[in-house]
C-alpha cells in the first residue's frame, strides 16, 4: 500500500457562534498516494468545510491534519503558505483566472510565490498547458477562451509545481455536458500518471470517475461504496 | 531563509516579482491608473513648477541686478548747511583733499574718487586746432575727475595712459577723451605720440589718453576728463546740492558684496564732521528683492501643491480600496497558490507606490516644462534647481505608498475563503 498523502485524525471545524455551528465533525481519512477520491454531499453539508481544511486555507478547531506525513496543525502560517504553494494544486468551479493575464501567465502565478527561479516558470508552465493539451492557446487570455479551456488552464496551474494533492472543488460546475465529460477525461488521465486527486462535487457523474466515494452529511464523513474506475 | 520543518523553502515574493506584478496591474486598466495619478501630478507638477518658476524670477531679478551695480557706491555733496562762502561764488566741496586715499582705506573699496561735470557756457567749443572752427561741442561733457575717480569708472583704455595723481597735484592742463569725441575733433589715437592737444574755449588740454568705454559714471556719453584741481583752477568750484547736474560726486568701486558696508561707513570716514552734508546712495540688498519675490507667491503655490498632493492621495488610496475590493477572488486565488498576506499587501502597495511614482515622473516632467516655456516665453533663463527637481518624483512615491497603506492592510486581511467560495 502507498504512502497516504492525507491523515485525518478526528479534524473537527467548528464556527464559532453564537450558536457555534459544527461545519465537520471529528473525521478520521486516510488516503493513499495516487488515490482519486469523490467527496459528496449536498449544499451545507460541510464540503466545502472539508476542502478548506484539506488545502490549508483554514485551521481545524480540533484533530490534526498530515500532509505526506507533516502535522499541519503545528505549522504556523509561513509553513502553512509554504505546503500551498508546492504540496497543493487547487481547481475552482470558477476558475479564478486573472483576466488580463494570458493562459501562460496564469500559470505562472502557482510559480510566483514558492521561489521557483525565473528561468524555469516559463518552460514549466509551457509544460503544464501541453499537459492539459492548450500547446497552442498558450498566448490566448482567458476572455477568448472557452469555459472548457479555462477550467484546463485552471487545471495546468495547478498541476506545474507537479503537488502531492489536487483539489478539484466543483470542477465542471461551470461546464457543458460536453466540456465536463472530456474534464473527467483529463483528470482521469492524471491520476492515471500518479496525481492524488480529490474532488468535491454534488455531481453524481463526476463522483463516478473517482475509484472510492465518500459522502458528507451534516459535517458527518460516511466511506460509501468502492466504485470501479472507468 | 532556511528551510523549515516543511522541508520547503519558505513563500517569498521578489522585489522584482512584486514591481512586475504592480506594473501588470496598472497596465491592465490605463484609463483608470491616468486618472487615479492626475492628483498626484498636478501636485508634484505644481510643487516643481513653482519652485522652478520662484527660481526663474529670482535669477531673472539677480540677472538684472548686475555685478556692477552691486559694486557701486556714490556719494554726493549736498553742500554745507549755511552757505558760507562769499556771494556769486560757490562753496569749497564738501569732500577733503585727500578723499579718494580716506576712501581707499575702507576695507572693501578697490578704487573711488571725486569727480564732476564742469559747466560750461553755452556754444562751448571742443577743437583740436583753433585754426578750426568746425568741431565737436554741446554733445561733449567736460568732467573734472581725481585719480580714483577715473580708475573707480573703470575705463577701458585704447591709447595713451589714465590721469594720474601727479598730474591733478600740479593742475596740469590734461585730458582724457573717448574715441568717440576723438574722432569728431580729428585726433587719432596714432597721433598720440605727439602731444595733440583738444582746446576749450581757448584753454589747451594735452590729450594723454584715449578710452573706448566706461563701466561707471561715463558709460554712455562723449566725455573728456581732467583732473579735478585743473578744473578748480579754470573753473572755480561746482555748485553743491542734490539735483543741481553738477554737484561734486564720488563714486567708489567696491568688491562683489561690499557695497552695503561701504556706503555704511563712507560718508562718516570722508567728512567726520558734518557726514549728513554727504549724500550716499548704495545699490539695494540683492537678498532682499530675492526673498521678496520667493516669500509672496511662493508660498500660496506651495500650499496649493500640497492641497493637490492630498487629494493624490486620497484618489489612491480610494482607487487602490476598489480595487482590493473588486480583486477578491483575485488575493484568494493568490493565498491559494501560496502568497502569505504580506505578499498580498506587498502587491497593493507596491501598486499604490508604482502609480504615485508615475504620476510625480509625470508631474515633474510637466513642472519642468511650466518653467521653461515659461521663462523661454519670456526671454529669461530657466532655473531648476536639481536638489529639488531630481527628487520630486519620490513626493509620488511617498503619496503612494501613505496613500496605499491602508488598503494593502485590508487586502492582507481578506479571508481566501471567503474571496473563493463565490465568484
Amino acid at each position: 500500500m502507498a504512502a497516504p498523502v492525507i491523515e485525518l485524525r478526528g479534524l473537527a471545524r467548528t464556527y464559532p457562534g453564537p450558536p457555534p455551528v459544527p461545519a465537520l465533525r471529528p473525521a478520521d481519512l486516510v488516503i493513499e498516494a495516487g488515490g482519486y477520491v469523490a467527496v459528496t454531499g449536498p449544499s451545507g453539508s460541510g464540503k466545502s468545510t472539508l476542502l478548506h481544511l484539506l488545502g490549508l486555507l483554514d485551521s481545524p478547531t480540533a484533530g490534526s491534519y498530515l500532509l505526506d506525513g507533516l502535522d499541519t496543525s503545528t505549522l504556523n502560517d509561513r509553513d502553512r503558505s509554504a505546503l500551498r504553494g508546492r504540496r497543493i494544486g487547487f481547481v475552482f468551479q470558477a476558475f479564478h483566472l486573472l483576466p488580463y493575464r494570458t493562459a501562460l501567465e496564469n500559470v505562472q502565478l502557482a510559480e510566483l510565490y514558492n521561489q521557483t527561479p525565473r528561468g524555469n516558470r516559463i518552460q514549466a508552465a509551457v509544460d503544464a498547458l501541453e499537459a492539459v493539451g492548450l500547446g497552442h492557446r498558450m498566448e490566448a487570455l482567458p476572455t477568448t477562451l472557452s469555459g472548457g479551456e479555462c477550467q484546463r488552464v485552471a487545471i495546468a496551474r495547478a498541476l506545474v509545481n507537479r503537488p502531492s494533492l489536487l483539489l478539484c472543488d466543483e470542477p465542471t460546475g461551470n461546464l457543458d455536458s460536453q466540456n465536463a465529460a472530456a474534464l473527467m477525461e483529463l483528470l482521469d488521465e492524471l491520476n492515471a500518471t500518479g496525481f492524488t486527486i480529490v474532488v468535491i462535487t454534488h455531481d453524481q457523474a463526476v463522483a463516478s470517475h473517482a475509484r472510492r466515494a465518500i459522502a458528507i452529511s451534516d459535517g458527518v464523513l460516511s466511506e460509501r461504496i468502492e466504485v470501479d474506475h472507468g | 531563509m532556511g528551510r523549515s520543518t516543511t522541508g520547503l523553502l519558505p513563500p517569498r515574493l521578489t522585489m522584482r516579482d512584486a514591481t512586475a506584478e504592480a506594473v501588470a496591474g496598472i497596465v491592465q486598466r490605463p484609463g483608470r491608473a491616468i486618472l487615479t495619478m492626475l492628483g498626484t501630478v498636478l501636485g508634484v507638477g505644481a510643487f516643481v513648477g513653482v519652485l522652478g518658476l520662484t527660481a526663474t524670477g529670482a535669477g531673472q531679478i539677480s540677472h538684472q541686478f548686475t555685478v556692477l551695480q552691486d559694486t557701486t557706491v556714490t556719494v554726493e555733496d549736498n553742500g554745507p548747511a549755511n552757505n558760507v562762502a562769499p556771494p556769486g561764488a560757490n562753496p569749497a566741496i564738501g569732500f577733503p583733499a585727500d578723499a579718494d586715499t580716506i576712501a581707499s582705506h575702507i576695507n572693501g573699496v578697490s578704487a573711488a574718487g571725486v569727480w564732476w561735470p564742469v559747466s560750461l557756457p553755452e556754444g562751448t567749443n571742443f577743437t583740436s586746432s583753433l585754426a578750426l572752427s568746425a568741431t565737436a561741442s554741446q554733445t561733449v561733457n567736460l568732467l573734472a575727475a581725481s585719480a580714483g575717480a577715473v580708475k573707480a569708472m573703470g575705463l577701458s583704455m585704447v591709447a595713451g595712459s589714465p590721469l594720474t595723481s601727479y598730474e591733478n597735484d600740479t593742475s596740469q592742463h590734461v585730458a582724457m577723451i573717448d574715441t568717440t569725441t576723438a574722432a569728431a575733433i580729428g585726433i587719432s589715437a596714432a597721433r598720440l605720440p605727439s602731444h595733440p592737444a583738444v582746446f576749450v574755449n581757448g584753454i589747451a588740454y594735452t590729450v594723454t589718453g584715449i578710452y573706448s568705454s566706461a563701466q561707471r559714471v561715463v558709460t554712455s556719453e562723449s566725455a573728456m576728463l581732467i583732473p579735478e584741481k585743473t578744473a578748480l583752477a579754470d573753473y572755480g568750484n561746482p555748485q553743491p546740492g542734490i539735483g543741481n547736474q553738477d554737484e561734486a560726486q564720488m563714486v567708489a568701486a567696491t568688491r562683489i558684496g561690499a557695497a552695503q558696508a561701504v556706503a555704511r561707513q563712507i560718508a562718516v570716514a570722508e567728512l567726520p564732521s558734518d557726514p549728513s552734508r554727504l549724500v550716499v546712495t548704495s545699490p539695494p540688498n540683492p537678498q532682499n528683492l530675492q526673498s521678496e519675490v520667493t516669500g509672496d507667491l511662493a508660498g500660496l503655490f506651495l500650499i496649493l501643491a500640497l492641497i493637490s498632493l492630498l487629494i493624490g492621495a486620497v484618489g489612491i488610496a480610494n482607487t487602490t480600496l476598489v480595487a482590493v475590493l473588486e480583486r477578491t477572488e483575485e488575493i484568494g486565488l493568490r493565498r491559494a497558490v501560496g502568497a502569505r498576506p504580506r505578499h498580498i499587501a506587498a502587491q497593493f502597495l507596491a501598486e499604490s507606490t508604482a502609480l504615485g511614482t508615475l504620476g510625480g515622473l509625470i508631474g515633474t516632467c510637466i513642472g519642468v516644462g511650466i518653467v521653461v516655456i515659461f521663462a523661454a516665453a519670456k526671454d529669461w533663463t530657466a532655473v531648476l534647481n536639481p536638489i529639488y527637481t531630481l527628487p520630486a518624483p519620490l513626493i509620488g512615491s511617498v503619496v503612494g505608498l501613505l496613500a496605499g497603506s491602508y488598503p494593502a492592510l485590508r487586502a492582507s486581511r481578506t479571508s481566501p475563503l471567503a474571496a473563493l467560495r463565490h465568484a
